[in-house]
This record gives structure tokens, sequence and C-alpha cells, in this order.
């Protein structure tokens, strides 16, 4: 009787019509797909995209040149050079980040004792030569005097899970 | 208003006038049959990206509307790549040979009631015959292009194209007992008389429904003869790249593209003729009511629903696509020689008892 039912099923095509009824579904469904540039997923405060140089308030710039980053950077792709300023404070001469060898793990941020280099939400960059993704220190500044009441309030938003 | 035309040709042009006629008549099938070809390959990409949730591509002009435009132009200005070991002749041959077929048949679908190119009366002999020499450029494609991916494709494809053309001729041959004549046009008119017909039920009169077995059939075997989902082994991405034509590019691949989409399009007419009673509205509201419309309106209602079925053929195509994973090439063959020949000759003799039998509902045609 099996047999018999199974055959029928077959020459009928009932198994068809069931995946032709389920795409069928489908086709009328609420689409999913995100029109990029117009919407955008909410992103994680923890969100690692573009790196940045953070300053304290006064405009000092925080970075002391420990060579935390350099040393746990698993890309290898931060290169630091330090000398002693007039006031006595050691402060970076170099600080380079080359992001066609970032990975953006956030060892870097993770490392850091004063908060300095962090990684922004920027995904959206680009280079259009080789060299142009190589980040030096300038740059870097640069975006983190640009983002840094964005970079503030992630860190902030974060702060209580850490 | 076409009379006076003519009369001014012949008079201007004198005996070439009749080459000029012909031509013009062509370029007037061709060109929508080729806009409506690449119209519907951005249907075929915004249906099935609805049917994964989807929205298909809506970048290129207002929702997507000019990406055929776009993707026309691409493949215009790429290079066409001969290989070095090719058969250079043989090789640019294989496209026209292809696409060829797609083009020509339209000589002999009716539109509407007397709008055919070529009123022919072996106009389904015709169709058979001319369908059947697409294989020739499948063969050749692979044989020219000199690479073993090409090979195997063009020999999958041409033994799986042969082998389902017996099966829709078997079809066919049914659908010509039914109504007794091979000229496509009286074919469509033998499904619009009969009870149900002059009562104004057409939908209830077409083929499909006393032959739906068969219409059934058709439509699976017009989606191996095309070769597409879910018979497309002969261009299963996973396992042999793009088949015959994995050595082409640039407009040499866009023929062959061409010629599948006009194949479907088509084999989708060819459908609609032999069992969706052609130009024919499923309920028509003048014979059951005893209205009387313009002449226009039925003319224009002609037109749109040959349209609405070649379309509905068209997107049934498409949601196969979208539906059923491939088969594997043994089923393919066994479902061809095995289950689709026997079938159709069975019902093939069923049909003809059945029409010696008092209970004959073609009888009064």
């Amino acid at each position: 009787m099996g047999a018999v039912r199974e055959f029928f099923d077959s020459l009928l095509l009932k198994e068809l019509i069931k995946g032709l009824a389920l795409t069928g579904r489908y086709a009328f469904s609420r689409k999913i797909t995100i029109l990029y540039p117009e919407e955008k997923t909410p992103a994680s405060p923890r969100f690692r995209g573009l790196h940045a140089l953070r300053r304290y308030p006064n405009g000092e710039e925080r970075c002391i040149a420990c060579k935390l980053c350099e040393a746990v950077c698993p890309a290898l792709a931060i290169t630091i050079e330090s000398e002693q300023r007039e006031d006595g404070t050691r402060r970076t001469t170099r600080y380079d980040i080359d992001l066609t060898k970032c990975i953006f793990c956030g060892f870097c941020e993770e490392s850091c004792p004063v908060d300095s280099i962090v990684e922004t939400h920027i995904l959206e960059y680009h280079g259009e030569e080789r060299g142009d993704l190589y980040y030096t220190k300038p740059m870097l500044l640069a975006i983190g005097d640009r983002y840094e009441k964005e970079v503030a309030a992630s860190r902030e938003a974060d702060a209580r899970y850490r | 208003m076409i009379a006076s035309i003519t009369g001014f040709g012949s008079q201007a042009l004198g005996p070439a006038w009749p080459v000029v006629w012909s031509l013009a008549k062509i370029v007037a099938i061709v060109v929508p049959v080729l806009l409506l070809v690449a119209y519907l390959t951005l249907w075929e990409r915004k249906l099935i990206g609805w049917m994964h949730i989807r929205v298909g591509p809506n970048r290129v002009g207002p929702m997507g509307l000019l990406q055929p435009i776009a993707d026309a132009f691409k493949l215009i200005f790429k290079e066409v790549i001969t290989p070095a070991q090719a058969d250079k002749w043989l090789y640019f041959l294989a496209p026209v040979i292809i696409i060829m077929p797609a083009m020509a048949t339209w000589a002999v679908i009716p539109f509407a009631p007397g709008v055919v190119l070529a009123d022919i009366n072996a106009g389904l002999l015709f169709v058979m015959a001319i369908t059947s020499v697409g294989v020739y450029g499948v063969i050749i494609a692979g044989w020219a292009s000199n690479s073993k991916y090409a090979f195997l494709g063009a020999m999958r494809a041409s033994a799986q194209m042969v082998s389902y053309e017996l099966a829709m001729g078997f079809v066919l041959v049914t659908v010509l007992m039914v109504a007794g004549t091979l000229n496509l046009t009286q074919i469509v008119v033998s499904q619009n008389t009969g009870r149900f017909a002059s009562m104004g039920l057409n939908i209830l009169s077409w083929n499909w429904l006393p032959l739906l077995p068969l219409f059934v059939i058709y439509v699976v075997s017009s989606v191996a003869e095309t070769n597409r989902h879910p018979f497309d082994v002969v261009e299963g991405e996973s396992e042999i790249v793009a088949g015959h034509m994995v050595e082409y590019s640039g407009m040499s691949f866009a023929i062959f593209f061409l010629a599948e989409y006009a194949n479907m399009i088509l084999l989708s007419t060819v459908a609609t003729v032999m069992f969706l009673g052609g130009w024919a509205a499923p309920v028509d509201l003048g014979r059951m009511l005893g209205l009387q419309f313009p002449d226009w309106i039925v003319a224009l209602s002609g037109w749109f629903w040959l349209f609405a079925k070649v379309f509905f053929v068209v997107s049934l195509f498409i949601w196969f696509r979208a539906s059923f994973p491939r088969y594997r090439y043994d089923q393919i063959m066994r479902l061809g020689w095995k289950v689709f020949i026997p079938l159709t000759l069975l019902w093939l003799v069923v049909i003809a008892v059945w029409m010696q039998t008092p209970w004959n509902i073609w009888k009064a045609t």
C-alpha cells in the first residue's frame, strides 16, 4: 500500500507542488533586504572599525609611547618611535598603523593603559592607492579629534559591561 | 492602413518590395522579442529575489528597470575572446545556429486572429523542425571551443535536448490529434469552440483541462529542453562551470544567453497556443452576457491575454528555478526516457480511444 501511495505521490508531483507553494508564499512575504547606503544595521558600541588616537580634554595627546600596542599587535601593523620631550615626558614621534596588515582584533585598544588608541565605529573608508591605507600619527590624531564625541559616548555605553 | 502602405511600397520599390515588406515584418517581430528577452532577465532576477525574501536588482533606474540596458552595454563592450585552439569558423557559427531557431519559429506563432507572419498549414511541424536545429548549435559550440568542459557540457545538453524533444513531440501529436489540424491558428480556434466555449467559459474548453497530464509533461519537457533549472546540469555552476558556452565571452556569450531566454518565451508561447487557448480570454464576457464590445477592445484584449498567459508560463519557469534543486544527470535521462515517453505514449492511446467513444468532446468542432 505504501509503495502504491508513493508511486502516485511522485506521479502527481506532490512534493514538488509543496516546494512551489513554499517559495510562492515567500515571494509575497516581507523582504529582509537592507538597502545599504540608505539603511544601515545598528552597530554595537564595541564595533571595531577605523583606528583613532585620542587626546585629553586639555589638548594633550594621551599616548605615552609605552609600546604595549605595538607589542601585542598580532599582525605587526603598528610602528612606534618615541623621544623625551623638553618637559621630561615620553611621547611618540611616530605612530603608524598599516591598515592593510591590521586584522581589527582590538588588542591595541585593550592593551592601552591610557585609552589613547581606540577603534571607532567608522567602517566606510577607502584608499585609492596602496599607500593610502598606511595611517600616520597626524592622520590618526585627526580622526580622534573629529570623532571624539562618538568615541567617548560608545566607551561610556560599554563601560558598565567591562 | 496596411493596404495603403503595401500599395505605396509596391509602386515605389517594384519587385524589391516583397523582400522589404518581409524584412519589415521580421523586424516587427524580432525587436519586441529581443526587448522581452532583456526584460525577462530582469523579471527573473526580481522574482527569484522575492522568493529568496530579497528585493532583487533595484539600483539602475527606478525599481531597477534600466538594469537590462546596463547589462547589454556591459556585454557589448566586453572583448570577444577566441581560444587559440578553437575552430574559429565553427566557433562563431555556433551562436548563430543557436539563436536562429529561437527567432525563426516566431514566424508561425499566431499573435491574434490573422496576425501571423506565415500562416502555413504545417505550422506545428515547422515548430518541431526548427526548434530541433538548436541542438546543432550546442554541439558545434562544444566541439569548436576545443575545451573539455565545453565538450562535456555540449554532450550533456544535446543528449538531454534530444531526449525531451521526443516527449514533447508525442505531446504535440496528441494536440494535433484532438485539434485535427497542424495550423496553429486553427488549433487556437478549435480550442475556443465546444460546449463550454459557447457558454463563454473558454477556460474550461482549452486543451489544458482534458489533456492536463500532457500539459504538465509539456511544461516540464520545455524546462528540460531549454536546459533550465532543475534540469540545468549543462551549466550547473557547482560541477561544470557554464557548459558549452564556457569559452565564449562578450557578445558571443550574450547571444547564447539571448537564445536561452528567447527559447523560454517561445516555448511558453507554444504552450499557450497549444494548451491555453492562445489569444482568447478565459471568460468571454461578450458571448456569456450577449454583449457587443467595440472592435478595438476585442483586438486589445487578445494581445493582453496572450501576453498574460505567456507571462504566466514564463514565470512558472522562473518559479521552478527558485524552488527545485538540480537533478542528477542519470535522473534526468530516466525521467525523459522511462517516465515521460511511456506516459505520453500511453496517454496518446487513451485520447485516441476516447475520441472513438460517444463521449468524444472534440467531435463537435
